[in-house]
């Protein structure tokens, strides 16, 4: 295996060997199992927010597995993101269902109230937002998820309520720290 | 294995159990319009031209033939009206992201695509819309055109399973599909060794050398340059190919006819220095192995270093192993060297008038000649480095008939050489032109082997070993009397990677070990014609042929080079300074994603 590198975050300030030897435990775990680096690249990316070329050095070393297969995997993958993603994901529905029952419009109100694109990050570190090909709740359209939550029958007037939920828990979380 | 019978447009068929059904067809001289699939090597069934309707079992979909294993009782059929239909959308759908610009195509008239669509009766370019446009990626050996890209993946098959480097992928998915290194990373800046086996097999423009040709028209056409040209061992046993010759034609004769009337002042051959590298790589094991049978320290088991590929293999791969390799520079380093030296003083010139120009079967050798230390007295020791499919092409460019020249020689005297020479081409030929001449310096007499074929290291198996044992002994060699040395020759880097992990593992029962980078050598090498059929055919062929120019000559041991013997007596001894200086050299740790040096061999930056 390569020597880690001793990187520290630029904008952060978090040490990324904290964070490596985390996803050293991961591979360990796998490695001798056939098919596990989805599991892995997976886990990495629940440790580090997002899949950096040099992580994916990493794992491909751990595992044993060529470096361009990684990548072929990791680009594969929607889930996967080799950009650095904000504390929280929001994932806007634009499958059959969420489209015709107005996603779009919800999809454009996002874009204006957090000045961000599909796909990209605010300029706070807050939020990455996606758009989702059916997540399944059809019956909910048009759905939204941020992280985990989901929520249902969506309209531009309810974006706004949405995200202060997520901007009180970082409030809060701040709160304790403090 | 036991025959299955089959129904094939109605033709009852017979082929053996476990084939394939394009397999089966083509045993029954039915024929099936293919693109991805590459016998023995590409397996994937990425483009779906080769599909076939199976009438019974009934399939709902159309099959692709190259992946469906034939049955006992299977129908099928090859070419009725959904098939015609579905294959020629397959084809105008892959024709609608493809750069058409044929004409200016290196590969047009000699492109896979191309002949297919003219073999499926494509007029037209009916789905014109978004394109997938990339940058087009140089580095000094390899071309990459992602926008003549085809994304059949035979590239990343031999890279991966052939040649176990892995440094192509498939990067996205669907439409926004790519082949590259990923991450954006330009191949130049990767730890690809430019094999070139991926342009050998490309079936389109998409990856190709990076021309020399203008370059070497330059100079020729430049009065104040002296131009001299030599062709590798194994161009002489490829160019018949590029004139529609059938594989295993040896047409020595006829290129050194080509090459002076292309305009080059001296016609010279790798293959003399083929001859002076064993004298130095020899020398350099003799001293080595003494240095060990008299209980003193050396670095065992000595690599051969022709290969350049294999040079980037284990800097990029073994970095830590290096000092095994043999400090000799490869054979047409070394004769740029000499040219540059010692016959430009001969012949009154300084050493930047003179123009190296090297006709190799091989990419790397490209990259080799801009590596920043082979250069002496502040000049490069090559200067251009032409594959054999570029020679092919400036020939019919320069509107010579080569099938229709003498059989002319070399010049003398730096084209004078011996059949050890001629087997540098094939895998098991540099150790074997080594014992040659390393046996008989021990023992004083000829390696005794009938015809002085060692016949373990006479094939093309991945890894090929032999013991050679030394007795009654030469005086000076009492030490060695009795030694088995053991050796080992490879071809491709599979093999190479398993006997540098004994190595690393301190584990190698070898003293010797000759390794070439391409599969089979410098045959098959990365710049060869591409061979029409199955490559394992066009290999053995060519095999045949370089020994057979080998046979056929008097002069069978290097150090019975006349040319080379009168060189040596006026440069000094094998090993002497100004062999240090100008014929050997040294190498760079690299590692596996370049951590380990700031060299590139990018070219577009």
């Amino acid at each position: 295996m390569n020597e880690r590198p001793d990187t520290r975050c630029a904008t952060c300030g978090t040490d990324e060997n904290a964070l490596y030897d985390a996803v050293a435990k991961v591979i360990e775990q796998y490695k001798e199992k056939d098919g596990a680096l989805i599991m892995v690249l997976h886990a990495a990316q629940e440790i580090f927010g997002y899949l950096p070329m040099e992580l994916q050095e990493f794992i491909a070393d751990g595992m044993n597995i060529p470096l361009s297969e990684v990548c072929g995997v990791v680009s594969f993958y929607s889930f996967f993101s080799t950009q650095k993603r904000g504390k929280h994901t929001i994932r806007m529905c634009q499958g059959t269902a969420c489209y015709v029952r107005g996603g779009k419009k919800v999809v454009d109100a996002i874009k204006r109230e957090l000045d961000v694109e599909v796909g990209g990050t605010t300029a706070d570190g807050q939020y990455t937002f996606e758009i989702a090909r059916c997540i399944g709740a059809c019956g909910l359209a048009p759905a939204m998820m941020v992280d985990n939550d989901v929520y249902k029958q969506v309209n531009p007037a309810k974006v706004p309520a949405i995200l202060s939920r997520y901007e009180e828990t970082e409030a809060v979380e701040g709160g304790a720290e403090a | 294995m036991a025959d299955i019978k089959l129904t094939i447009n109605g033709k009852e068929c017979i082929a053996p159990a476990g084939s394939t059904i394009l397999q089966a067809a083509e045993l029954n001289n039915i024929h099936i319009p293919k693109l991805c699939y590459l016998e023995g090597i590409h397996k994937y069934g990425a483009c779906r031209i080769c599909v076939v309707d199976q009438v019974s079992p009934p399939a709902k979909n159309l099959q692709a033939s190259c992946m469906v294993e034939a049955r006992e009782g299977m129908v099928i059929e090859t070419n009725n009206a959904r098939v015609q239909e579905a294959r020629k959308t397959m084809y105008e759908l892959l024709l609608s992201n493809h750069d058409k610009k044929c004409l200016t195509c290196a590969r047009n008239q000699d492109c896979e695509f191309q002949a297919l669509g003219r073999e499926l009766g494509v007029e037209d370019s009916p789905y014109e819309g978004e394109r997938n446009l990339q940058p087009i990626d140089v580095s000094e050996s390899i071309t990459r055109d992602p926008n003549k890209c085809i994304l059949c993946r035979r590239c990343v098959s031999v890279c991966k399973n052939i040649q176990t480097t892995s440094v192509l992928t498939a990067e996205n998915r669907g439409f926004n599909t790519i082949i590259t290194p990923g991450f954006g990373l330009p191949m130049g800046n990767t730890s690809c060794t430019f094999c070139g086996q991926c342009v050998v097999v490309c079936p389109v423009g998409a990856l190709k050398e990076t021309s020399h040709k203008d370059r070497v028209l330059a100079a020729i056409n430049d009065p104040n340059k002296h131009v001299v040209v030599q062709p590798a061992p194994a161009v002489r046993v490829g160019i018949g190919e590029c004139f529609g010759l059938p594989a295993g034609n040896c047409e020595t004769g006829k290129l050194a006819a080509a090459l002076r009337r292309m305009g080059f002042d001296d016609v010279f051959d790798t293959n003399w220095s083929a001859d002076l590298t064993i004298m130095e790589e020899g020398t350099e094991f003799l001293e080595r192995f003494k240095k060990v049978l008299t209980g003193g320290v050396a670095t065992l088991p000595m690599l051969t270093s022709c290969s350049p590929g294999w040079i980037q293999f284990i800097e990029h791969n073994f970095p830590n192993q290096l000092d095994h390799l043999s400090t000799c520079k490869s054979p047409h380093q070394m004769f740029g060297a000499v040219i540059k030296s010692y016959y430009a003083k001969k012949i009154g010139k300084r050493p930047e008038d003179m123009y190296v120009v090297s006709i190799m079967p091989c990419t790397a050798k490209k990259t080799e000649c801009a590596r920043p230390e082979l250069m002496n007295d502040g000049v490069r020791n090559v200067d251009a480095v032409l594959t054999t499919r570029e020679l092919g092409d400036m020939i019919k460019t320069m509107g010579i008939d080569f099938l229709s020249l003498p059989d002319e020689e070399f010049d003398a005297p730096l084209g004078l050489s011996t059949g050890a020479a001629d087997i540098f081409g094939v895998t098991g030929g540099v150790m074997e032109a080594a014992l040659r001449t390393v046996y008989e310096i021990v023992t004083g007499r000829e390696l005794p082997f009938p015809n002085l074929h060692v016949p373990e290291i006479a094939g093309l198996e991945q890894v090929m070993e032999a013991t050679i044992k030394f007795e009654n002994v030469k005086p000076e060699w009492k030490a060695a009397e009795g030694f088995e040395a053991k050796i080992a020759v490879t071809s491709g880097y599979a093999g190479a990677r398993k006997l540098m992990q004994q190595i690393k593992d301190g584990k190698s029962p070898y003293h010797f070990i000759e390794v070439m980078g391409c599969p089979g050598g410098c045959i098959t090498g990365g710049g060869q014609p591409r061979p029409k059929g199955d490559i394992n055919v066009t290999r053995q062929k060519r095999m045949e042929a370089i020994y057979g120019e080998d046979e056929r000559k008097t002069l069978r041991k290097s150090h019975e080079n006349p040319a080379l013997m009168a060189f040596y007596k006026e440069w000094g001894d094998p090993g002497c300074h100004a062999s240090h200086e100008y014929l050997h050299t040294h190498y760079v740790k690299r590692g596996k994603y370049n951590e380990l040096t700031d060299e590139n061999f990018v070219v577009n930056k």
